[in-house]
């Protein structure tokens, strides 16, 4: 076990509703986490309200995808980190070692790159959990789902024969297909292009309403776009700070003028908190 | 058109080639005999040649079933048990550093001149190939996919089954193409070391003899038969993996 990890303890609190699974918040406190003999960050705390999407901010390499990942729990730690766990408000359940993690079939994960498997058709990789968990897989629900994102069409298309933003909708369709609560989304809409991630961005927040989001991002505009919270994490050891966000429901217009005001508030705000070589170039805002 | 005829045009060169030698330098038929003699030879002793050739098609085949099966089986042990990989690879590499010919005198000795010998050769030539290769492709399985595969709570023997031994298809496959070309080197190593049967055999008795239009003969059949074994594997493997991309093939033809 490469990381080291100290203190862990994730809370995860729930409020009961009709849903398959109710709306789940979840908090992490104190977590460490080194890499190569440094610090990413130590004794971090992060909240997720439940119902929320809370948006993270901050500069490569200071350790975004590294926190979703404990999350997710497929970050490795050593085993005298301890994770709390509180669903539907049930007796608090003390686990150590990553093995253990995602134990309530929780949290769902969607990153970057879509992961579809290119020996699977869109459908087929839509219903991978179900596979991956020798669970009989609804094919019924699957195919709504891809009816859903736009691509009835294409369930028996393999993946190689799809578009980049086609095969990142198969990926959300395959998220949505494992109904957890807290989904963690990581920079998912990176790849694509500016129309293509503006509609992804809708589609993706008007499926996944009522549950709890973590998304990593690098894009400013993105994160006003459809975040309930900003939060923007810097420095190394790295810490979090919440930054201020527009009123309106999500998601919301791009081309908001007020929208545009956050957008550069929030890019000064970033700049300041550049500490990389080329920090000193003229066309930023400092 | 020209790729029905690519084959044919150069199948008569090489035979033109031939015939031009044997015309230019003059040679008596028993050292080089000519495109011709070796087609008679070929057409009078077509059942004799049949007949070796099915042993040593059979030779082949039954190598590259055995070596695949072991092959696939090691690799899949050094992938999955830490321990495993510490104790093996240095014998895998070290079986390897051996040749195969200076071991055949001894695996006819204890397998006998009948064709088990001759299997196991082909399966010592294949084993390592694939092995490699396959354990290669285990190793590289995108990192992503196994996140994702337990963020979905599969166990580590599922994530193998569905997602690394897929996933390292592509790699099994290159693995067997090599394992198909060096295979008849085996059953024939086999056969010339000592047989009562085979290609191999057949070629070293016409030789003694100095039929050299009959071992000529055996040798083509031998050639024809791995190039064919070659071009139905690969075939066959690449009609199994539709979804790997092929660049080379779907360049225009020039």
């Amino acid at each position: 076990m490469p990381q080291k990890q100290r203190k862990i303890s994730t809370q995860i609190t729930s409020a009961t509703s009709g849903a398959n699974h109710p709306p789940v918040g979840l908090s992490l406190s104190n977590a460490s986490l080194k890499f190569d003999g440094t610090y990413l960050f130590q004794d971090l705390s992060i909240d997720l309200p439940q119902g929320l999407c809370s948006v993270l901010l901050g500069p490569s390499g200071v350790g975004k995808s590294s926190l979703l990942k404990i999350i997710a729990g497929i970050q490795p730690f050593e085993t005298n980190g301890s994770i709390t766990l509180k669903p539907d408000g049930r007796a608090n359940v003390q686990i150590t070692g990553v093995e253990k993690n995602n134990p309530f079939n929780l949290i769902a994960y969607m990153a970057q790159q879509d992961l579809l498997l290119p020996w699977l058709s869109a459908i087929e990789n839509v219903i991978l959990g179900a596979r991956l968990r020798r669970e009989r897989p609804d094919i019924g629900k699957a195919n709504e789902l891809l009816r859903l994102v736009g691509l009835a069409n294409s369930a028996n298309t393999l993946p190689a024969k799809l578009s980049g933003g086609m095969r990142q909708r198969v990926a959300l369709a395959r998220t949505l297909m494992e109904n957890r609560p807290i989904i963690l989304m990581d920079e998912p809409f990176s790849a694509l292009d500016a129309i293509t991630r503006l509609h992804l961005q809708e589609l993706a927040i008007n499926l996944l309403t009522g549950r709890t989001i973590l998304m990593v991002t690098h894009d400013p505009l993105e994160a006003l776009r459809i975040g309930h919270r900003i939060l923007i994490m810097s420095g190394q050891p790295a810490t979090l700070i919440e930054t201020e966000c527009p009123a309106e429901e999500i998601p919301r217009n791009p081309s908001d003028p007020e929208l545009l005001t956050h957008n550069a508030n929030l890019i000064q705000q970033l700049a300041k908190l550049d500490t990389s070589p080329f920090a000193q170039t003229k066309t930023v805002p400092r | 058109m020209i790729r029905l005829a690519r084959p044919i045009i150069i199948t008569g060169s090489l035979i033109l080639l031939w015939q031009i030698i044997v015309w230019a330098s003059g040679s008596p038929h028993f050292i080089l005999p000519s495109p011709a003699r070796v087609g008679e030879a070929w057409w009078l002793n077509f059942h004799l040649i049949l007949g070796h050739t099915g042993i040593t098609v059979l030779e082949i085949f039954l190598g590259l079933i055995c070596g695949t099966i072991l092959g696939t089986s090691s690799a899949l042990v050094l992938s999955h048990f830490r321990p495993a990989r510490r104790w093996l690879l240095p014998i895998l590499v070290g079986s390897q550093a051996i040749p195969v010919f200076a071991i055949a005198p001894i695996l006819v000795l204890w397998l006998g001149y009948g064709i088990a010998s001759k299997v196991a050769m082909a399966t010592l030539i294949i084993y390592f190939p694939v092995v490699t290769n396959f354990y290669d492709g285990l190793r590289r399985t995108e990192p992503g996919w196994v996140d994702l595969a337990a963020t979905m709570n599969a166990s580590p023997l599922l994530i193998l089954a569905k997602i690394r031994i897929p996933a390292a298809f592509p790699s099994l496959a290159s693995g067997l193409r090599v394992a198909t070309a060096v295979a008849p080197i085996g059953a024939i190593v086999g056969e010339w070391v000592g047989s009562s049967a085979g290609l191999g055999y057949l070629m070293l008795h016409a030789n003694g003899r100095m039929q050299t239009d009959l071992m000529f003969a055996a040798l083509i059949t031998l050639a024809a038969i791995a190039i064919t074994m070659y071009f139905l594997i690969d075939v066959g493997l690449r009609k199994a993996m539709p979804w790997q991309p092929d660049r080379l093939e779907n360049q225009k033809e020039e």
